[in-house]
């Protein structure tokens, strides 16, 4: 095991920020952490990573206790903040040349691990790091943390507020790491990006939903999902949820994800309903939950006010 | 001992990218020293004066004229009774009166010597005593003069008393006061706002899960501003002699050193204020009320600490740059060594002792 | 239905240059009355800048504009009143309370006290908010501080409403109840400019842009461009055009096609 986390509990003024948190990532896996913000996501990676005593509960990483051997600890992991942490008044070589230095170690010392993520950004290498594009900092970030070839790498939020293309090669290079054994724990908002993890933890208000391969996950869907779509997206949705029998009817790109309150879909009933209804082209069909689905499912209802 | 290097590197950097560090450091010092200089030594011209003459002969009508054509001094009034002194002061226009003892020219045939008697309002400590050096320089003008006519040696005896003020401080005040402040601003407000905005910007996060210690961190952080508030410090310094012609009397070494300790306080000031602030505005202000104010109000340099409250003398005691302002005026007026001020030096190495010691204890190795 | 649709927003060889960098090279499009509008592009593709331009908070260096029948060099004043806005960075003072936040907006659009006591009690009766009156902004959760936010954006019934990624970093649920209020307000008649970064949500928009380098690169509904490019989804729609060079532009069908739409 890289990381074993065990009944972590932590609080801010009352507020409960992890219940309870228990998990174990194995050597040389991809872990996502997924959850909206505020799910506590980056309390536990600041815990993982030292930055925060948990109120209960341990963390073992490497087989060194995180809380007594933090020293040693710091030199296993490399942590990749949100709102990537760099200096935007230096450059971008000046950036990586500080974080090698502050690690005791040199770009040229460790640049076959990072080239295939710096090489993207080496043309800039002179220019400020603020002046950087959000998918740029992302690439800077991430050679920073790599620089003294830890192994667990940490990640918090790396692709939020990053559109979709560098989202998509920020998760490939990820890929390329895990296979040069670097064990990597990545937190995300984005539920499409579970598919591209080995195993996912859904996180939801500090509690652990789930933790489990993300095929799995959506094994362990317990109701019959159907994909409703007519020709009036707002008309169909509102309908849905004035309809007795639905259990959840949430909006999914052009079509309705709809559960019914005896869990056994039938389609007939939902069209026959629509069609009263006064909806045209209904099309109804049984699909597999993707893994929002299963997260909207497993997690509690909103807190009433 | 590479990490560290590295990360001191890293902090010249960003001192040297941001033009408004850059205008503090260095501009800062020799704006404030220009501005205060000019404005305390600013030329006199018309100052209104009162005059009592209890002899009203020949001598002293001469010199009374000498004195008011000048062009420094405009005759308000003459008046006729001792007690009248304190109404002139009060009513707030006459900065100086110049008493005439009576038979003046008669002793000073007779004897050879004569008593005035210059009373000034030393409220505004720096006008009243140009005001007396000023009119001390005509008399003696006069009596220069005077012995070149008649041969025989004559004197004046001045007698100068400032009200309100016994004790005149402030001409050469200052160059220590403007050195207090700027010390202090620099190393403690640059020091806190480079700490707090690596919190700001998250690098703290990436800084404390790196190997670097908290101690290393601190020093790294502090290294490059002991640099270059000591270069502030010699600046002033040079630029007090040759401008305003301040002198050091006393051991160079021994300026040199104790401002060396009065930045090292402040930068432990600076790293305190830095662990219990969050944001840069924040620990902006936290600098500017807990120390600038106190060592504008507090600490003699432009208040005499005799002239205050008790209780605000009192507190002053605890005001860091009282002790510095002190000791430097000592090194460079009197000449003195650290024999005579060995009393101030301890309490400011007990200060920063005390200081760094909770900064350290205080920064944390974790984020909360 | 009518072929010509009435426009809200008009641009016409929109241009912002920042030095030599062209922020926003040649825009020009329309955007329908009544219609949700997807604004998406990549990092640094130019969305802010255009949408900044269209608030009437940035000039552009030239092209012609006109929003909400205003034109945006000369009356800008009225651009800004018949226009709401809400971001996910800024949108209510979370140290007080939800009627104080309401009052305040209210009062900056220049509604009359009647006017935003009467909207305020209706606002926090349709969100089911009439307990919370005097509950401080940090003590909602963020869904309903989301609501809100949006309901007063929306207060001043402006024509128009920008979102510029509303629902950034929300959980499913939340992001989903959102959009049930964004077709709510154009149901009522509100026109929506929308930009995200999921791309699940831009099938809910009627027509959406992709921006590229300053460029739109193509604009149309969801469902046509999935039939031009083949693909399932507008993420991988999104995927190939963002990928495409500029000077691949030119060989694909013209950019720019009105088409009929609902």
């Amino acid at each position: 095991m890289a990381l074993n986390i065990n009944n972590i509990n932590k609080s801010f003024e009352g507020l409960q920020a992890l219940n309870d948190i228990t998990f174990s990532v194995r050597e040389g896996e991809l872990f996502g952490l997924i959850g909206p913000d505020g799910s506590g996501k980056t309390t536990l990676f600041r815990v993982i990573t030292t930055l925060l005593l948990p109120d209960r509960g341990e963390v073992n990483l490497f087989g060194l206790d995180v809380l007594k051997n933090y020293k040693k600890v710091r030199q296993l992991v490399g942590y990749m903040a949100g709102r990537f942490s760099l200096y935007h008044d230096l450059t971008v070589e000046e950036n990586l040349k500080f974080y090698a230095t502050v690690f005791g170690t040199t770009v040229e010392e460790n640049y076959d691990l990072i080239k295939d993520v710096y090489c993207q950004i080496e043309p800039f290498k002179t220019r400020k790091a603020g002046k950087l594009s959000g998918g740029m900092k992302q690439k800077l970030a991430l050679s920073c943390a790599l620089i003294h070839k830890p192994r667990l790498l940490v990640l918090d939020e790396p692709t939020t507020g990053v559109d979709a293309v560098s989202r998509k090669e920020f998760w490939d290079m990820l890929k390329r790491l895990q296979k040069k054994g670097i064990t990597i724990l990545v937190s995300t908002p984005y539920m499409d990006e579970a598919s591209l993890c080995d195993r996912v933890g859904l996180i939801q208000k500090g509690n652990l939903l789930s933790v489990n391969k993300p095929e799995n996950i959506i094994a362990e869907y317990q109701r019959e999902l159907l994909s409703v779509s007519s020709d009036n997206l707002y008309k169909l949705v509102n309908d849905l949820r004035n309809d007795e029998d639905t259990h959840s009817a949430f909006l999914f790109g052009h079509s309705v994800h709809l559960t019914r309150k005896d869990r056994q879909a039938s389609a007939k009933q939902v069209i026959k309903y629509l069609k009263d209804k006064g909806h045209e082209r209904i099309y109804v069909k049984v699909i597999k939950p993707e893994i929002e689905d299963c997260f909207m499912d497993l997690m509690h209802e909103e807190d009433e006010i | 001992m590479k990490r560290f290097w590295g990360f001191v590197l890293k902090e010249f950097l960003h001192i040297f990218r941001d033009p408004r560090t850059m205008l503090i450091l260095f501009g800062m010092p020799i704006v404030q020293i220009l501005l205060f200089g000019y404005v305390i030594t600013n030329e006199i011209k018309d100052i209104k004066i009162a005059i009592l003459d209890q002899s009203k002969d020949p001598v002293t009508i001469e010199l009374t004229n000498k004195i008011i054509s000048s062009g420094f001094f405009i005759l308000d009034r003459n008046i006729k009774n001792i007690n009248e002194v304190e109404d002139v002061f009060k009513e707030g226009n006459v900065r100086q009166v110049i008493i005439f003892e009576s038979g003046f020219g008669r002793k000073l045939k007779r004897e050879g010597t004569a008593n005035i008697q210059l009373i000034a309002d030393a409220s505004d400590a720096n006008t009243a005593n140009l005001v007396v050096h000023y009119t001390m320089a005509i008399i003696n003008d006069f009596v220069r003069e005077q012995n070149k006519l008649t041969g025989s040696p004559i004197q004046f005896i001045p007698e100068v008393r400032m009200l309100y003020n016994n004790e005149l401080k402030g001409v050469y005040m200052f160059i220590p006061g403007i050195m207090a402040m700027i010390l202090i601003l620099v190393s403690a407000m640059m020091t806190s706002i480079s700490i707090v905005r690596e919190k700001e910007l998250g690098t703290m996060e990436t800084l404390l899960v790196s190997p670097l210690r908290p101690t290393q961190i601190i020093l790294g952080k502090v290294t490059p501003y002991v640099a270059l508030s000591f270069i502030n410090a010699v600046t002033i310094i040079v630029m007090g002699n040759l401008v305003f012609g301040m002198p050091v009397q006393g051991s160079i070494i021994l300026l040199l050193a104790e401002s060396i300790l009065y930045i090292l306080l402040g930068l432990s000031l600076g790293i305190l204020i830095s662990t219990i602030t969050k944001s840069q505005q924040n620990a902006m202000f936290i600098s500017l009320f807990t120390l600038m104010i106190p060592t504008i109000l507090l600490s003699g340099f432009i208040f005499p600490i005799e002239n205050m409250p008790k209780i605000l003398q009192w507190l002053s005691f605890f005001i860091p740059p009282r002790w510095f302002i002190s000791i430097i005026k000592n090194i460079m007026l009197k000449g003195t060594g650290l024999m005579y001020v060995w009393k101030e030096t301890l309490i400011l190495i007990v200060m920063t002792s005390i200081f760094f010691g909770l900064s350290i204890r205080k920064f944390k190795i974790r984020l909360e | 239905m009518n072929e010509q649709k009435e426009t809200i927003i008009t641009v016409k060889n929109l241009v912002k240059k920042f030095g030599n960098f062209k922020a926003n090279d040649n825009l020009s499009f329309e955007v329908f009355k009544g219609e949700i509008f997807g604004f998406l592009g990549a990092n640094g593709a130019g969305k802010t800048t255009a949408i900044k331009i269209l608030c009437g908070l940035w000039a552009p260096t030239s092209g012609e504009i006109n929003v909400a029948g205003f034109d945006i060099y000369t009356q800008t004043e009225q651009v800004k009143k018949n226009i709401g806005y809400m971001s996910q960075k800024f949108s209510l003072y979370e140290d007080i309370t939800v009627f104080e936040n309401i009052r305040l907006f209210g009062g900056i659009y220049g509604l009359s006290r009647r006017e935003i006591a009467q909207r305020a009690t209706d606002l926090m009766r349709r969100l089911d908010l009439e307990h919370s009156r005097d509950k401080l902004i940090s003590s909602l959760p963020l869904g309903w501080r989301q609501k809100l936010a949006f309901s007063v954006a929306i207060l001043h019934k402006p024509k128009l409403v920008f979102l510029d990624e509303p629902t950034g970093g929300v959980d499913p649920v939340t992001r989903r109840k959102f959009w049930d209020q964004i077709y709510e307000a154009a149901d009522r008649g509100i026109t929506v400019f929308v930009t995200t970064h999921y791309m699940d949500e831009a099938e809910y928009c009627d027509r959406v842009s992709i921006m590229v380098d300053g460029r739109i690169a193509d604009l149309d509904t969801p469902s046509a461009l999935k039939g031009k490019y083949r693909v399932k989804n507008m993420n991988e729609v999104f995927l190939k055009i963002a990928r495409i060079k500029p000077d691949e532009y030119n060989k694909l069908e013209p950019i720019y096609k009105v088409r009929k739409f609902k």
